[in-house]
């Protein structure tokens, strides 16, 4: 097969044979990815439940006197039980986080395989038909691709919101050592908004993303169990035998 | 059907799909076959799950919290200091919060009140707040973060630490000071946060002495640290190379941070 143009990516496939049908898969999710994907789920579920026990101490972006405080987080959404356990979840779950990030995004470069996923400009026109099927019953568009220009805006901005986050969760955790990496995000107070908005950017994808994995069944989930993905729709291959 | 090999079927834009060696052909059997060696592949996931189990949790969750520990000592630099503040950023005296972990006022006889210094040190004994005020004043505008969240800018007056550990001939080379309180509240600290220029103990705010309520008549203030290494209404001060492990603070001990910098 030629390859039609150098952005293209290449995906591992193969065929099924069946006595009723012939099938095909491709190999969407790598080893490292889905191993990156799973102990994120699962730091980023420590890293907000522990965060949010921890901003529970001091609930507010102002100053201490007087108090006024910006939001009640309810006990049930926090992990930690007390700000001292909390603060150990958090701090132990952070290096998971970093590592798994770090690992992921050294592995997309290395692989080439970030074409899949990394949202660029030539995904921009694609976006708005994709709202439209998802939120306004348009028409789907034309699935040529295993991610769709709406899903890669997202999966990249989940990537920044991780960068975000790790960046001022450092100067938080260090403003006087790394005062340099305040000053540029406008210093201690700021940074903590900074922080507490990094969270809302993934609780903000989250749900949306939980939602689509229901929608798209298992054959979907299980894509990022085993990397393989059947009869996935940009294949555009016919069942019948 | 070559399902791969019809490329009029694929859009223009849609992946290149490989051929040999990848394009296998394989029963439905074999295929799950695939799926549940792939599956296995995750099984190191499962070390994650350990978290879980309360009997390996404390400890996994007290090494996390000794490598951030061990990290930040290992970060930590004398020569770089936290940041001051002019006048005009210093909050109101009365906007500087009193914090304590039980009374706000152990009722100090402060007439009375010395400073007992032991462990490595040249000359041991009882140390009176006038000769700590003999020493090199320094005034600064500096930042206290409480690790609750909350922060403020004050103007605090007092002696370097180092030099006060010069007076009373301490071994510099030493690991930790250790600190006991009035009020029955302990700490320990690293020897390079001990040493930095910025590392006081303070007894003046706001140009004034240190009232009851900060930790008459004297404290610990060091802009590298968490509030809660930051002692108040000390009375003892030891230079050690060995701190006992269920001693190490009084809020280390229940699980904050033993370093605690900032």
């Amino acid at each position: 097969m030629v390859a039609k143009s150098s952005s293209a990516f290449e995906i591992k496939t193969l065929s099924i044979l069946d006595e009723q049908r012939t099938g095909v898969a491709a190999y969407e999710h790598p080893w490292v990815v889905r191993m990156a994907h799973w102990a994120n789920a699962v730091s980023l579920f420590v890293m907000v439940t522990t965060g949010l026990r921890i901003y529970k101490a001091f609930p507010s972006f102002g100053p201490k006197i007087p108090q006024s405080n910006f939001i009640n987080i309810p006990k049930w959404a926090t992990l930690g039980g007390w700000l001292g356990g909390a603060l150990q979840w958090h701090f132990t779950f952070a290096w998971i986080f970093v590592l798994t990030g770090l690992t992921y995004v050294v592995y997309q470069i290395a692989s080439r395989n970030y074409r899949q996923v990394l949202f660029t400009l030539r995904d921009v026109p694609g976006v708005w038909p994709m709202v439209r099927h998802y939120f306004f019953f348009g028409k789907k568009p034309e699935v040529t691709e295993p991610y769709n220009p709406l899903q890669k805006l997202a999966y990249t901005s989940s990537i920044f919101f991780g960068v975000a986050a790790t960046l001022t969760g450092l100067v938080l955790y260090k403003p006087a050592q790394l005062r340099w990496l305040a000053y540029p995000m406008g210093g201690y107070h700021l940074v903590r908004i900074w922080h507490f908005l990094a969270m809302c950017g993934f609780l903000s994808f989250i749900p949306g993303h939980l939602i689509m994995v229901a929608l798209h069944g298992w054959n979907n989930f299980y894509s990022m169990l085993v990397g393989w993905k059947k009869d996935p729709e940009y294949l555009n291959h016919s069942s019948e035998g | 059907m070559e399902t791969n090999d019809n490329p009029d079927k694929i859009a223009p834009s849609s992946p290149n799909v490989s051929d040999a060696p990848s394009n296998k052909v394989l029963t439905a059997r074999e295929f799950k076959h695939i799926g549940r060696r792939e599956l296995l592949k995750l099984t190191p996931l499962v070390v994650l799950g350990s978290f879980a189990v309360p009997r390996f949790r404390d400890s996994l969750l007290e090494t996390g919290v000794a490598f951030s520990d061990w990290a930040s000592s290992k970060y930590f630099s004398r020569s770089r200091l936290a940041p001051t503040f002019k006048d005009s950023e210093v909050v109101q005296f009365e906007k500087f919060p009193y914090n304590g972990y039980d009374v706000l006022d152990p009722e100090v006889d402060l007439d009375n009140w010395t400073l007992t210094v032991e462990g490595l040190v040249k000359t041991p004994g009882e140390i009176k707040l006038s000769t700590i005020q003999a020493l090199p004043k320094v005034l600064q505008n500096t930042r206290h973060v409480c690790v609750e969240g909350w922060d403020a800018i004050g103007n605090f007056g007092g002696a370097r630490v180092s030099d006060f550990l010069k007076l009373v001939g301490a071994d510099l080379t030493a690991r930790f000071v250790e600190v006991e309180c009035e009020d029955d509240y302990y700490e320990s600290l690293d020897m390079a946060s001990i040493l930095q220029p910025q590392s006081l103990l303070c007894y003046e705010m706001y140009g004034k002495p240190l009232d009851r309520g900060h930790g008459a008549p004297l404290r610990l203030q060091m802009p590298t640290k968490l509030g809660y290494k930051q002692a108040k209404y000390l009375n003892t001060f030891r230079v050690t190379n060995v701190l006992k492990s269920d001693r190490k603070g009084y809020w280390e001990d229940q699980g904050y941070s033993w370093h605690g910098g900032l």
